[in-house]
This record gives C-alpha cells, sequence and structure tokens, in this order.
C-alpha cells in the first residue's frame, strides 16, 4: 500500500474535525474520499500532503512518515487543492517552468517537461499567453499539469472538477484517466458522486470525520440493496391500491409513481404486471433502476436513519 | 505516456538558493508586469518631487535649498508606498493556494517571502533612481564623495529591508488582501512624522518628541548629511542601530506570521 493512514485525528479548537480516519491506497490505483461539505475530506489531504500535523494517528507515503519524515513524502508526491493556485501575469509555460526548477528538475529538464505537459493538456497553442487570459477549465488543466512536472508517485486532487463546465471537466477526467495509465497512485476527494463512481478504484464515504463506508463503487451500490422498479400509474388515485397490492412506497416526488425492490428478472416483471392486471389499475410504464452510488451515498452517509432497502 | 526523470535531489544549500532565486525570479516578473506597481514605482515619486519642490518649498524654511533638503524624504516616502504592493502580493499568495502547493514541494515554503522582499527592493532601487535623476533634474547638488554615496547606498538598503520585511509580515497576517493593503498604511504616513519635511522644531512638543525618536528621522539626517554635508553627529550610529534592529524584529515577525499562517 502506497498510501496508508491509520487512527487520524484532527481538531480545530473545539470542532473534531477528523474522528479517527484509516484508509489505504494501492500503488497505481484511484481513491476517492467522497462526503458532504465538512466531513473532513479537504483535512485528511492536507494531512497526508504533510500540509497539517494530525493530533494522533499515523499516515505514510511510499514508505515516508508525514510527521517525521515530511520532506521525504513531499519528494514524492504533489497536491493540487481547491482553487487553482496559478501567477496570472505569467504565462503558461513560465509558471510550469517555476514549478519544474521549484521541484529540483533543473531547467532544461524543466523546460522539457513544460512542453511535453502542454502538449499533453491540449494547451500548446496558449502556453505563451498570460494564465490571467485563460479560461476556467483552461486554468485548472494547467493545474494539474503544474502538479505533475515531477512525475510524483502519489496526486492529492481536492475537488478537481468543481465548478468546471462539462466540457472541460470531461478533458479533465481524460487527463486523470490518463495518468493512472502511468502508473500514478491519484488520492482525490470529491463531491460529485458521478466522479467518484467513473473515476475511482474504490471510494471511501466520509462523514463526521470519520469513514462510514468503503469499497469499489460496485461494492458499495451493492451493499444499498439491488434493483428496484418503479411503476408509473396512469390514474394517481390509483396509488394507495398499487402501494398495498404490490406492497411498494409511494414515491415522494410524483403521485404516478410507485417503487419496489426487484431481483431484477423478467419473471419478477412479469408477476408485478399480472398482480397490478387483477386489481384493474392501469399501468403507464415500468422502469427498472440499478442502484447509483447516489442511493449509496445518500444510504450510508444520512444523518436522519433512512430505510436502506425496501422491504419486500 | 510514460515518463522518466533522472531522480533529483532535494534539501541542501545548492537548492535552497537555487530555490530562492527561481521565487524572486518570479516575484520580480510579477512586478514588472503588474502596470498599477510599476506607474507607483516611477511616477508617483516625480509627483511627489514636484509637489513638495514646487507647490510647498517655497513656504518652508530649512536653511537650504529646498531641493536639498527634501530628497532624502521622498525616496522614504515611496519605500512607504511599496510597501503595500509587498503586503498585498504575499497576502495573494496566501489566498490563493500558491503556499500551500509550495508548502507540499520539497523546499523552504517561507522562500516566498524572501522573493517578495527582493522584488520590493528592486522596485525601491528604481523609484530612489527616478527621484535623485528627477531631483539633479530640478536643481539637487549633491556633493558626496563615492564613499558617501554608498554609505547612503547601504543605509537605504538596509532600511528598505527593514521595511519589505515588516510588510511581507504583514501581508503573511492579513487574512485577504484589501486588509493587508490597509494593514500597511500606517506605514505611509511615518515619514511625515519625522525630519522629512521639515525641521522638527517648528512642530508642537508632543508631535517633535515623536519625530525626535522615531526612526527615520537619523536615517533622514544621515542621508542629508552624506549627500549634501548637512551635520550628521551621532544620527549615524543611532540610523544604524534603529535599521539593524527592525530589520531584525522583521524577520522574525514575518517568520512568526507565516509560520502562524500555514497551520
Amino acid at each position: 500500500m502506497i498510501v496508508e493512514a491509520v487512527g487520524l485525528r484532527k481538531a480545530y479548537g473545539s470542532q473534531q474535525v477528523l474522528d479517527g480516519v484509516d484508509l489505504t491506497a494501492a500503488e497505481g490505483t484511484v481513491l476517492a474520499l467522497l462526503g458532504p461539505n465538512g466531513a473532513g475530506k479537504t483535512t485528511t489531504v492536507r494531512v497526508l500532503s504533510t500540509l497539517t500535523q494530525p493530533d494522533a494517528g499515523t499516515a505514510t507515503i511510499a514508505g515516508h512518515d508525514v510527521v517525521h519524515d515530511p520532506v521525504g513524502v513531499r519528494g514524492v508526491i504533489s497536491l493540487t487543492g481547491q482553487y487553482a493556485a496559478l501567477d496570472d501575469r505569467q504565462t503558461g509555460r513560465e509558471n510550469l517552468v517555476m514549478l519544474g526548477r521549484l521541484a529540483h528538475l533543473g531547467r532544461p529538464t524543466a523546460r522539457r517537461r513544460a512542453d511535453e505537459l502542454l502538449e499533453r493538456f491540449d494547451l500548446a497553442a496558449d502556453g505563451d499567453r498570460r494564465v490571467g487570459q485563460w479560461s476556467g477549465g483552461m486554468r485548472r488543466r494547467l493545474d494539474l499539469a503544474m502538479s505533475l512536472i515531477s512525475a510524483p508517485r502519489v496526486v492529492f486532487l481536492d475537488e478537481p472538477t468543481t465548478g468546471l463546465d462539462p466540457a472541460s471537466r470531461a478533458t479533465t477526467w481524460d487527463a486523470i484517466s490518463e495518468l493512472v495509465a502511468t502508473g500514478t497512485t491519484l488520492v482525490l476527494t470529491t463531491q460529485y458522486l458521478e466522479e467518484a463512481d467513473r473515476l475511482a478504484d474504490r471510494v471511501v464515504l466520509i462523514d463526521a470525520g470519520r469513514v462510514t463506508a468503503e469499497g469499489t463503487p460496485d461494492e458499495l451500490k451493492a451493499r444499498v440493496g439491488g434493483e428496484r422498479l418503479v411503476v408509473r400509474l396512469v390514474d394517481p388515485a390509483d396509488l394507495a391500491r398499487a402501494v398495498a397490492t404490490l406492497d411498494g412506497v409511494p414515491s415522494s416526488t410524483d403521485p404516478h409513481l410507485v417503487e419496489l425492490p426487484s431481483d431484477g428478472s423478467a419473471a419478477h416483471l412479469r408477476r408485478v404486471l399480472d398482480r397490478l392486471a387483477v386489481g384493474g389499475i392501469a399501468v403507464d410504464r415500468v422502469a427498472a433502476h440499478r442502484p447509483t452510488l447516489d442511493d449509496a451515498f445518500l444510504a450510508l452517509t444520512a444523518r436522519t436513519p433512512q430505510p436502506a432497502s425496501v422491504p419486500a | 505516456m510514460t515518463t522518466t526523470l533522472p531522480a533529483p535531489v532535494h534539501g541542501g544549500v545548492r537548492n535552497a538558493v537555487g530555490d530562492a532565486v527561481t521565487l524572486t525570479g518570479r516575484s520580480i516578473r510579477l512586478s514588472r508586469r503588474d502596470a498599477d506597481t510599476m506607474v507607483m514605482s516611477i511616477v508617483l515619486p516625480l509627483l511627489m518631487m514636484a509637489l513638495f519642490v514646487y507647490v510647498f518649498g517655497g513656504a518652508i524654511s530649512t536653511g537650504t535649498a529646498y531641493i536639498d533638503y527634501v530628497v532624502p524624504g521622498i525616496v522614504l516616502l515611496c519605500t512607504g508606498y511599496g510597501a503595500a504592493s509587498t503586503a498585498m502580493a504575499v497576502a495573494a499568495d496566501t489566498a490563493s493556494g500558491m503556499v500551500d502547493r509550495l508548502r507540499s514541494l520539497p523546499v523552504h515554503a517561507w522562500t516566498v517571502l524572501l522573493g517578495h522582499v527582493a522584488a520590493s527592493v528592486t522596485r525601491n532601487a528604481l523609484s530612489t533612481a527616478v527621484v535623485i535623476a528627477a531631483a539633479v533634474v530640478m536643481g539637487f547638488h549633491p556633493d558626496a564623495t563615492p564613499v558617501e554615496w554608498l554609505g547612503t547606498a547601504g543605509l537605504l538598503l538596509l532600511y528598505v529591508l527593514a521595511l519589505s520585511w515588516l510588510a511581507a509580515g504583514l501581508g503573511a497576517l492579513a487574512s485577504s488582501i484589501e486588509s493587508a493593503s490597509a494593514l500597511s498604511f500606517a506605514m505611509l504616513f511615518l515619514p511625515y512624522l519625522s525630519s522629512a519635511f521639515v525641521p522638527t522644531d517648528s512642530m508642537p512638543a508632543v508631535l517633535r518628541a515623536v519625530a525626535d525618536h522615531q526612526p527615520i528621522t537619523p536615517v533622514i539626517e544621515t542621508v542629508r548629511g552624506l549627500l549634501t554635508g548637512t551635520p550628521i553627529g551621532s544620527s549615524g550610529w543611532v540610523a544604524l542601530a534603529w535599521c539593524v534592529g527592525l530589520l531584525a524584529g522583521s524577520v522574525a515577525f514575518a517568520s512568526w506570521a507565516f509560520r502562524r499562517r500555514s497551520r
């Protein structure tokens, strides 16, 4: 495990922001920290990237201890924060070369890497324009490129696509996927369930400073229960009868909808439709839903108890 | 795309110096490309010179030509204005995540302060040159030997360093760029309450007491003495002691403020 953290605790004043966080990441994989605002994701990343010292617990990155060997850690990691940390009055190339020199690559190597990265992130055409004139998506890509100039073994990304338009988000995701293909380990925090689902090999759900669940995206979705059927009635007046007949749950948003768990088989679907037909309830359409990470997220991080699955 | 890079070596003096050079180059480049800052460094000194010499100069009696009296004061005044730029640059780096990025690199993050201080010294050297050139055009007659010029440069450098480190510390302390600008405001007014523009014996007793005992007055008296031959007396040693003391204090303050910020 290239990233290992055990029992991380951190308090700011009277607020316990991290309350015993354990996590691991294998080399060359993507770990996503998913959680609501204030859950402690950013603080966890700050501890792992040596920006903040934990009050208790240990963490090592590639064998270097974050508390006792921070310089060793900094030599193998890079951090891209939530807001792009760029010099607006320098050009893209100048920003990259500066980071390369600060990573002690030497000027010629830094220049070569800058050219490579401008090319890779599709920024070569604007490389010599001042960054202040770039679009938000381009700035985000440059921010990512700046973190990669030293070819770190572990890259920390704090909310990498927050605030980006869909096209920029897609380009950023492509860049991130390419990164993993080169063997770099990624630890990213995100509020976007789709992002975790798409990019991560493993997801850690964090809430109120604790890890509430972890696993692959599919494992987490499976924990929430299986598939469900959503039946749309023609007449909302039939809702109560339909709920009773199917032993399902009415939707809270639309009086036409009834939901019930399903194993996804055609036989079950036929039984459902038969029961409705026998009861004289007209059905408009039926949809089958696989659980999403949304469901897992809501169910596993809810502060008020919610049923994770519907009793059959 | 696989990348194989030669494994870099971190730590050590050579890297530390290299990092300082990189960050100084950055700060100077940012300064140079900021129109407001450049205007402040060049146009402001010229305006101040003209204002004091032509508008006020005729009414202030100093025993010498006013132009000869006021040059050191204008130089220090411009330093005060420049301090706000330094504070704001440091505050911007702290707010933008640049400092966080530097702290996750194998460099000494406080070197970023060094970069801004070095840029501040460069800007001040520029505005000092502008002031002196303009003054000469307006009739300034310095009669200093090369040694006296060196002494002037040395003392002014110490003073500017002390002020720049103080500004950097205020920038690290401030919670935003705006408050950094506000915090450094006080430095703008200090030169007025000294012998820079009027002899202190023309001030009411309380103000004269302040003016006589603040660091700027001995610096002014020493520079004026070196450049134009007016008596220096003990001002030279007092000025040196003040500047060295202030420099030590400012560097300590800036380190503390920076460490506090990066918790």
